[in-house]
């Protein structure tokens, strides 16, 4: 059964590989070009991970930003990281020991994958979400230690590879579309985020939205409530059929 | 030249804020206590609406008022999409939308 669960882990983590590979490796070259050692990428990799926030994180260690701009800076960049521990607060309830690494490990990745995934009755859940949550790690740490290592020697155009993760996120959001009658919340989600993105301008749209987001969501509750009830958790134990 | 203890400190108010923000939901909600309803609401709702709103942060940085105006992003994600609903596939979805992407953007749109 562990290997079984490996395997299935394993497989679904494959489309994250490629893309944090690339990313990682891309944060790694930046590092390394404002003269930060790979001891650096790793370093990062391991306590931090997280995407977007490192690749800012260069910035404000070549620029030598105050304590306080740098907690700022990650509160707004990271800030959606806040909205993922709600969706499995029953998910992840009596987990155990893991249960700490877990929640420091939900990135944007492992959340989708977590989050969207309907586990066979074979599958030990516990030690697939640990298995997910690993590797994904194993593979960034990886990722950005390579890029410090030997990111200028790569022999390939990797350019566009990071598309992986847009079109991770772009099948996750078409196999719930598919899955629920329901649509508002998606819809609600890409509108909102666009709205913003146009309002608030790429740096700062994040935070509005996902307040709007949330207040939308309770705005629409009583509406929203029945359908999506069906097919997700009810009373913390989960229902693990597709819709 | 590299400060390596402001750099340090650097590393570590940013590790322990993006942990504050992902442990915040299970230590506002422990377990084995009654929660809002509202919250357990959020929680089934969310990642339907938090999906839509990372495919958009994907796109945040695509210019579509000059050349070539983001149509590597949408030829690629219009391929994604269509390829899904035929296959239900992620590993195609996912792998082919890439190759697809890379060949528009290193090969087609120079």
């Amino acid at each position: 059964m562990i290997k079984q669960t490996f395997k299935r882990a394993f497989k679904n983590s494959l489309p994250i590989m490629a893309g944090y590979l690339a990313l990682g490796i891309g944060f790694g070259v930046l590092l390394q070009s404002k003269g930060y050692s790979f001891w650096w990428a790793i370093l990062m990799s391991i306590t931090i991970y997280a995407g977007a926030g490192q690749y800012a994180a260069v910035d404000l260690l070549s620029g030598g930003a105050t304590l306080l701009t740098t907690a700022f800076m990650t509160l707004i960049i990271n800030a959606r990281h806040f909205f993922y521990g709600f969706s499995l607060l029953d998910r992840y309830n009596k987990i155990g020991k893991i249960k700490p690494y877990l929640i420091f490990g939900l990135t944007d990745e492992t959340y989708s994958i977590v989050c969207s995934v309907q586990l066979e009755e074979d599958i030990d859940k516990k030690k697939y979400y640990f298995f997910i949550t690993l590797l994904d790690h194993i593979y960034w740490i990886a990722g950005c230690t390579i890029g410090a290592l030997a990111g200028t020697f790569i022999p390939f155009d990797s350019t566009g590879i990071d598309f992986a993760m847009t079109a991770l996120f772009i099948v996750i959001f078409v196999e719930q579309w598919l899955d629920h009658k329901q649509h508002l919340p998606a819809i609600l989600g890409i509108v909102t985020t666009v709205v913003c993105l146009l309002i608030f301008g790429s740096e700062y749209f994040l935070i509005p939205a996902m307040a709007l987001i949330a207040i939308e969501l309770v705005i629409f509750r009583k509406k929203l409530e029945e359908p999506i009830d069906n097919n997700s958790e009810v009373n913390g134990t989960e229902v693990n059929k597709v819709g | 030249m590299v400060d390596n203890v402001h750099s340090l400190l650097i590393v570590i108010v940013m590790s322990i804020v993006t942990a504050a923000l992902r442990f915040a939901p299970f230590i506002l909600f422990p377990e084995g206590r009654k929660r809002p309803k509202v919250v357990t609401y959020l929680g089934t709702v969310l990642p339907y609406a938090l999906m839509g709103m990372l495919v958009v942060y994907c796109f945040k940085s695509v210019n579509v008022t000059s050349a070539p105006f983001g149509l590597p992003e949408l030829l690629a994600t219009v391929f994604v999409i269509v390829i899904h609903v035929w296959k239900r596939n992620t590993l195609i979805s996912v792998f082919g939308g890439v190759i697809l992407y890379m060949l528009l953007v290193q090969l087609v749109f120079v």
